[in-house]
């Protein structure tokens, strides 16, 4: 396993005129709606504990107000938390003075806006050329980084135009090209695809996927969206109302879920599409009398497919050419029946 | 008389009130009072207690009279001090005003017609608004208004530039605090609205009334307070996710004010500057009064003079000053937003 790129230890956000005072009551034990009720302060977050790997895709998912945005925030220092540390490449960024945090900010992050926010003023090559236009260097290098990214992205032929003469989905092509440009290790994406429609949303998803196998950054990717999560993330982190409610491999969420709230997230998916072999299969144990040789990352779908719905068949699953595991399509059909942490036990 | 003499006894005042008798000047309505005989006051006419009634019951006490007296004093006393720090900070605008009449003056019209017309042209890109300006021109000119319309003119591109100057400054440190917005709101909503007249009174006070910088102060002071309420309006209206764009890629406080903010800002800057053009022509007629010259000295004339058609016309003039002024700010504004509409 590679890294850990970001690590966010004990971080709390308070939101309100005496956060200090308001932390005491929190380490004392008061809970959100108490602290909101006699004083008047609000429990944005509440002790995250996350570690972010380099080279992987880290998904905060969460509903609207559940903190997912102020958390991602964090990371550069658009806010400072109350309490806890945020520790990226070992360093605490909360010791950096405005100078060190510019610098972070200029060539170690990027960030991916909702609204793509990007300078109306400015052409679409001024705009993927904006980071190292902020750090100083030459117009010749600026303007090369930008025209490569934008290729990068499918916007070839658009340099001169304005931002608002490109769709959504373009525009955030821009703002991708903008943060790819920057060079950084880190990308910070927040809700970067929930404005643009779904067809879009997709390709913009699989556009990342693609950049991503190439480019290995440590990503950061909020959204709202379960599925979008459960297609981009190595790491998945659940938030509810402030707090992380759980985290891990998405696969392992989706067949494990320890909370009732995920539960219901995850009911309404569409398994088969979601799961992969790797998450269902046995380990080889001597069998034989396979139908077939499949991918270890394979959809659960693709199988049922491929099978023709034969629930006797059993499968060779391999990754790389090597022998992984077994599939039994009768273990494949279970793993689409959803799981309730409430009757976990006590029937099977 | 003996309405509130037994108010003042009964707080103990008997002593005080009757030790000297207060000698400024004798008010006319005094003198008359003194000439006819002195009225019996029923109950239904208390008068209210205001300063000149409490001084008839009790001579110590000031009449309001004294009061005004006391203010004048207080700026006379204030205003030596006041002009030796003044004086010379504004001196400069006195040079401008007067170096900008000058060369206005002393460039021929057949040079200064058609620079004006190029301006025009170079801020509107409009071939009908130039044409619109050259037979305005040409009009002033064949009524013999050209030199006070010239004039005026120029008095409007030195105030108008000072007030910028000036005003966009302001601004920009108003955007940026909150304590500053609370203390210059009230400021700037007087210097709107107290009427043109009273700024004249304390300046001709303080500078002689053949000093250029007398109408220019008066102009600046009335026409900064557009453009520095739009500009801090432009700045606090940005995008918050472009700024925080802006933040999370590392901008300088420096490259966030040149590269994004006020380039942003810039529709909303240029509709205060607008305004403060129209508002210092406005002033500028008023100005008038002391000293400037321009089209508002005919104006004058207009009204001390009884000639009619004098300030009748050159109100018309002052008219079309105002429209080309207007149009061709408004279109050079109209220019700004289509390049960066959002």
């Amino acid at each position: 396993m590679s890294d850990i790129k970001v690590s966010i230890q004990g971080l709390y956000k308070i939101f309100g005129d005496n956060p200090d005072t308001a932390m005491q009551h929190v380490a004392d034990g008061m809970d959100k709606a108490t602290l909101l009720d006699e004083h008047g302060h609000v429990l944005g977050l509440q002790d995250i504990n996350v570690d972010m790997r380099a080279g992987e895709v880290t998904v905060i998912m969460g509903l609207s107000g559940s903190g997912k945005s102020t958390l991602i925030r964090h990371i550069n220092r658009l806010i400072d938390p109350t309490a806890g540390k945020v520790l990226i490449d070992g360093e605490n960024v909360l010791d950096y003075d405005a100078a060190q945090l510019r610098e972070m900010r200029q060539r170690r992050m990027s960030m991916v806006f909702q609204k793509f926010a990007l300078l109306p003023h400015r052409t679409v090559l001024q705009n993927a050329g904006m980071s190292p236009r902020i750090r100083g260097e030459e117009a010749e290098a600026i303007e090369k980084a930008a025209q490569k990214w934008l290729e990068r992205v499918g916007l070839a032929g658009f340099e001169d135009s304005y931002p608002h003469q490109l769709s959504g989905g373009m525009q955030q092509r821009v703002g991708l090209a903008r943060a790819l440009a920057s060079d950084s290790d880190i990308m910070l994406m927040d809700e970067a695809f929930s404005a643009l429609d779904p067809l879009i949303r997709s390709d913009m998803q699989d556009l990342l996927l693609e950049l991503q196998k190439d480019l290995h950054k440590t990503i950061i990717f909020i959204t709202h969206d379960l599925d979008e999560a459960l297609k981009l993330a190595d790491h998945l982190v659940i938030l509810k109302d402030g707090y992380v409610v759980q985290q891990g491999e998405p696969q392992h969420i989706l067949l494990n879920p320890n909370d009732p709230y995920i539960e219901d997230f995850v009911s309404d998916i569409n398994r088969a599409r979601v799961l992969r072999v790797r998450s269902v299969m046995k380990p080889v144990n001597g069998y034989a009398d396979f139908a077939g040789v499949v991918d270890a990352d394979d959809t659960l779908e693709n199988l049922i497919e491929l099978s023709e719905g034969d629930t006797t068949r059993r499968y060779l699953v391999q990754r790389d050419g090597d022998d992984v595991g077994v599939l039994d399509m009768k273990a494949l059909v279970r793993a689409l029946v959803p799981q309730h942490t409430a009757d976990r036990g006590s029937i099977r | 008389m003996a309405n509130y003499e037994s108010a003042l006894n009964a707080l103990g005042l008997e002593e005080w009130c009757s030790s000297e008798a207060n000698d400024g000047p004798v008010t006319m309505a005094e003198l008359l009072a003194r000439a006819g005989a002195e009225k019996e006051t029923s109950a239904w006419d208390i008068p209210f207690p205001s300063l000149d009634t409490l001084n008839k019951a009790c001579p110590p006490i000031p009449r309001a009279r004294d009061m005004t007296d006391g203010v004048e004093q207080a700026f006379i006393d204030i205003k030596n001090p006041l002009k030796a720090v003044l004086d010379p900070l504004t001196e400069p605008l006195s040079w401008a005003l007067d170096g900008s009449l000058a060369l206005f003056q002393a460039l021929p019209w057949y040079v200064l017609i058609p620079l004006l017309l190029l301006l025009v042209w170079a801020v509107t890109r409009s071939g009908r608004l130039v044409g619109f300006v050259a037979v305005s021109f040409l009009f002033l000119s064949f009524v013999d208004l050209y030199v006070p319309a010239i004039q005026t003119l120029s008095i409007i591109f030195v105030c108008t530039a000072i007030s910028v100057l000036l005003g966009v400054p302001i601004g920009i440190l108003m955007a940026r605090s909150n304590t500053l917005q609370r203390i210059l709101v009230p400021v700037l909503d007087m210097l709107q609205t107290l009427p043109t007249f009273v700024y004249l009174i304390p300046l001709i006070y303080l500078f002689s009334v053949t000093e250029s910088k007398l109408y220019g102060i008066a102009i600046i002071l009335y026409a900064v307070v557009p453009v520095v309420r739009l500009t801090n309006l432009g700045i606090r209206l940005v995008d918050r996710d472009v700024i925080e764009a802006a933040d999370a890629f590392g901008m300088t406080a420096r490259q966030k004010l040149l590269g994004v903010q006020i380039p942003l800002a810039l529709p909303n800057i240029m509709a205060g500057v607008n305004q403060t053009i129209m508002m210092s022509l406005a002033m500028v007629v008023i100005a008038s009064l002391v000293s400037a010259p321009g089209l508002g000295v005919l104006v004058l004339q207009g009204i001390r003079e009884l000639e009619l058609g004098v300030g009748l016309v050159s109100g018309f003039a002052i008219v079309l000053l105002a429209i080309i002024l207007d149009r061709v700010t408004k279109a050079s504004l109209a220019r700004i937003n289509t390049t960066q509409s959002h």
